[in-house]
């Protein structure tokens, strides 16, 4: 399953709920405002290196360098639109709007 | 047809009421949906459980009053609600203060309903 | 593989519209095909033909006219969700059809994969 959350965790519950409902071997994207939580030095750091260790969490890279982000959290893998269409093909997809 | 058996859709409710339309609307989606006759669930996650709250009155605020139209649901063909009880406690809601009976389930029971989807909409 | 997008909300005030946009045509450039572009709740007015930003923005609705153009998408404004709106024949953009919820539930049986965007 590739759960895609687009909300900044200082903001909104969308990447905590996603996480209490993540199977191992899922894939997490975050994408849009959802990249501040891919950030490296913020206080869900510790959460979102723990989830890189669980499922495979990736970032979209177009939105990170949009917002001015270059330093994300380890275990975090940048992926492309491209690699973002590959994982949609790869998996059913459950968008945490 | 993409799949040669019934397609299984999820719709996955996380919004409150009144505040914005997704529920309204999404609740819309899930009746036309049943006329298709495929496999559906809906779950009720997160600010989704005040969807079922009973007793809401919306003539202060003149908008419409639709919520009870969640009490159609099973007749229409979706015969699986789930609502995550920790969302429920979360917000001091018991199953007494819903509209209609439903499975009171953990994110996992959820989540493993949510795995076996072809297509999760959320509203 | 065949694609089913689904676009929440409304143009500019979220980044829903470009992020599927963007998803679309490297779906497209990938060689997969896209079912149907499905336009609800505030997205219906992604395909207002009477929007003019500054020239030096993006105009999201041609943006999408000319994409359905070029790759023969079937964009399918909701009538409930447009009529709500005023969002009616007269004021959309051209390669784009205002159709039923049915719709929706018919690129759910026929993709292969929905992907939603939204607030």
């Amino acid at each position: 399953m590739l759960h895609t959350v687009n909300k900044s965790p200082f903001d909104r519950s969308a990447l905590a709920s996603c996480l209490a409902s993540a199977q191992p071997d899922d894939h997490i994207l975050l994408f849009e405002d959802g990249v501040f939580a891919a950030k490296a030095g913020t206080k869900y750091e510790s959460m979102v290196k723990e989830a890189a260790g669980k499922y495979k969490v990736y970032a979209l890279g177009p939105d990170l360098q949009a917002r001015g982000i270059d330093a994300i959290v380890d275990g975090v893998e940048i992926c492309d639109y491209a690699g973002f269409v590959a994982l949609a093909a790869d998996n059913v997809m459950c968008p945490w709007l | 047809m993409a799949r040669d058996r019934l397609t299984k859709i999820m719709f996955m409710c996380r919004q409150a009421p009144y505040g914005s339309v997704y529920a309204y609307e999404g609740l819309e989606v899930m009746l036309i949906f049943a006329a298709y006759e495929q496999e559906y669930a809906a779950a009720f996650v997160d600010d989704g459980v005040f969807d079922l709250k009973k007793d809401k009155d919306s003539s202060g605020i003149g908008m419409k009053e639709f919520s009870t139209t969640y009490r159609v649901m099973e007749d229409y063909g979706i015969e699986k609600v789930y609502v995550d009880g920790q969302s429920m406690k979360d917000r001091g809601l018991t199953p007494d203060d819903l509209m209609i009976p439903v499975e009171v389930v953990d994110r996992d029971t959820i989540a493993k309903v949510m795995a076996e989807q072809d297509v999760v909409l959320p509203f | 593989m065949t694609f089913g997008i689904l676009i929440l909300e409304g143009p500019y005030n979220h980044q829903a519209s470009d992020s599927a946009y963007n998803f679309t045509q490297a779906a497209l450039e990938a060689g997969h095909k896209i079912q149907g572009i499905f336009f609800y709740h505030d997205g219906v007015y992604n395909v207002a033909k009477l929007m003019e930003p500054p020239q030096d923005d993006r105009n999201i609705a041609t943006r999408w006219a000319e994409l359905a153009e070029k790759h023969d998408l079937d964009l399918i404004v909701c009538i409930a969700a447009g009529k709500r709106r005023g969002i009616s024949p007269e004021v959309i953009i051209p390669h784009v059809r205002i159709d039923g919820l049915g719709q929706l539930s018919e690129i759910c049986l026929e993709a292969d994969r929905m992907v939603t965007f939204g607030d």
